[in-house]
């Protein structure tokens, strides 16, 4: 084997380049929350791909989501914070995701297909914009 | 070349080693919050084959651990994501070794950065939610990280025990 191919070259550098132009590619083109992390206003619940509640953030609740296949993730909206405390998934990635507060952030639980989102005020958005 | 029983013996045993890399991450806490950030421990085994035993010995042995391992420690969907970072990180990975316009760290790199690509898409088919796809920044920066790592660890083994498919 060619040591050439072990070393590091200067040509490896296009990879982490490409890696931050495309990271940055994606944040501006989904929007950004650390930019455009105005604050939130409502939990949005989706479970495969479609809106199956929604709760203002501001009043406190625990609600047990029925998910895919029937599992379930619990949800606690309290203190102007939205988070699952505790899933029937296998892998509990879901638990483990911050808690929620502001405008697109979103917690996710891939098995059982339960999307949490964060939505803010839409005429707060456009404030901002003509400000 | 060595004979085919040596070579199936060598597969079994990448085959078992990369079983254990899976437990060991499996046993690993979530970084950070973001599902999906993990070191990727068996790529190692994945590019050392690749550059030792070719790119069909590499996809075998994947599958194979891949399948075994989500039976044993993870799901059904913990097996359709890992198959589908897999793949494709698989696909950039031989692509870009036949260019050899990069060098193993080049090639590691982009493998760990697609395989984050592959899983968030499958991601996004699944939920039907393109949001999903605000996790893919962070996912894209570590994967970046840990493939130099494994980059580094690879060159390593192969300039030491590289030579092992010709004794």
């Amino acid at each position: 084997m060619g040591n050439s191919v072990l070393k590091l070259k200067k040509s490896d550098s296009a990879v982490p380049l490409l890696t931050l132009l495309l990271s940055a590619g994606v944040f501006l083109f989904a929007g950004s929350p650390f930019f455009a992390g105005g604050k939130g206003d409502r939990v949005k619940v989706y479970v495969d791909g479609k809106e199956y509640a929604d709760f203002p953030l501001n009043e406190e609740r625990d609600i047990i989501i029925s998910g895919h296949a029937g599992l379930n993730n619990r949800l606690i909206i309290k203190n102007g914070e939205a988070d699952i405390v505790d899933a029937d998934c296998p892998d509990k990635l879901c638990v483990h995701q911050k808690s929620i507060s502001k405008d697109k952030e979103t917690i996710v639980c891939l098995p059982n297909r339960v999307v949490i989102e964060i939505e803010g005020r839409t005429e707060g958005a456009v404030d901002a914009v003509s400000r | 070349m060595q004979s085919r029983g040596r070579m199936t013996a060598y597969l079994a045993i990448s085959v078992a080693l990369g079983m254990m890399l899976s437990y060991v991450e499996a046993l690993l806490p979530v970084f950070f919050g973001v599902p999906g950030m993990k070191p990727g421990l068996s790529n190692i085994l994945v590019v050392f084959l690749l550059y030792t035993f070719g790119w069909k010995a590499a996809l075998d042995v994947n599958i194979t651990r891949i399948i075994l391992s989500g039976i044993l420690f993870g799901n059904p969907f913990s097996i359709i994501y890992s198959l589908a970072g897999a793949l494709s990180s698989f696909a950039v990975m031989i692509l870009l070794k036949r260019f050899s316009f990069f060098s193993v760290y080049g090639v590691s790199m982009a493998g760990g950065v697609c395989h984050n690509i592959g899983q968030i898409a499958v991601a996004m088919l699944l939920v039907e939610n393109y949001r999903i796809i605000l996790y893919l920044p962070p996912l894209l920066i570590s994967g970046c990280f840990t493939g130099f790592l494994v980059g580094l660890i690879s060159a390593g083994l192969l300039i030491r025990i590289g030579n092992i498919v010709y004794d």
